[in-house]
């Protein structure tokens, strides 16, 4: 059975841009490997905490949305809980509203990124990983 | 002068009567049917200064969704994009 499946991670704030892109590679890589499969990524970038957890006041906030079998989560929870670089983590399964919103809010921010942030910094090519994405029903 | 009928009521002031504005709750009136723990600022419309959960009879949500605002604004607690305690929220 594949369930579609939602984690946000927060990382501690020491970490440098490429340390951090090796944490997320593992854990998709994680997702990969066990049969699962990355739908959407999303990098919410280096934010305030709204109260300080292992002494830290502010972490790297990082986004997955996952399709894959209910008994992963287990493992990637447990993986979580042994990466030192990770302070927080949830994941929460997604039914069809929720399935429904995600799809809509990653097209309003693919809307909103295709404007603005052209003009900031080459975007990343998210919505490509969406469309070369292979659906396993 | 006696035959001044009392059968109706006579108020020197006219009776101030409260038309109190219906509430009603917002994700039935916007056809929303998830509430995201991902966007903080439109949880905090939920909220009062201290942090705390606003009661149904203060928003008007319906308890449907009292539910769900409750259960995001707690996966946002322990995200820590919202505070579990504060003060001046707002």
């Amino acid at each position: 059975m594949i369930k579609q499946y939602e984690t946000v991670f927060i990382a501690t704030p020491v970490l440098s841009d490429t340390q951090m892109k090796e944490a997320v590679a593992k854990y998709t890589k994680l997702i990969t490997d066990n049969g699962g499969e990355v739908v959407y990524e999303e990098d919410w970038g280096l934010k305030q905490l709204a109260y300080p957890i292992q002494h830290k006041t502010s972490g790297f906030y990082y986004l997955i949305q996952f399709k894959a079998d209910p008994q992963f989560v287990s493992t990637l929870e447990t993986q979580y809980h042994r990466d030192e670089r990770i302070i927080r983590f949830l994941t929460v399964a997604l039914d069809k509203d929720s399935i429904a919103y995600a799809e809509h809010r990653r097209e309003v921010r693919a809307g909103k990124a295709a404007a603005p942030k052209a003009e900031q910094a080459p975007a990343e090519p998210e919505q490509v990983e969406e469309e070369t994405e292979n659906v396993e029903e | 002068m006696a035959a001044i009928e009392n059968n109706e009521i006579r108020y020197l002031n006219p009776p101030t009567v409260e038309v109190r504005k219906k509430k009603y709750c917002r994700f039935k009136k916007a056809g929303i049917k998830y509430v995201d723990y991902k966007d903080p600022e439109f949880l905090k419309k939920f909220l009062n200064e201290q942090g705390k959960i606003l009661p149904r009879r203060i928003t008007g949500t319906s308890l449907k969704f009292q539910r769900k605002v409750a259960q995001a604004v707690k996966r946002a607690r322990s995200l820590a994009l919202l505070p579990y305690v504060t003060d001046l929220l707002k």
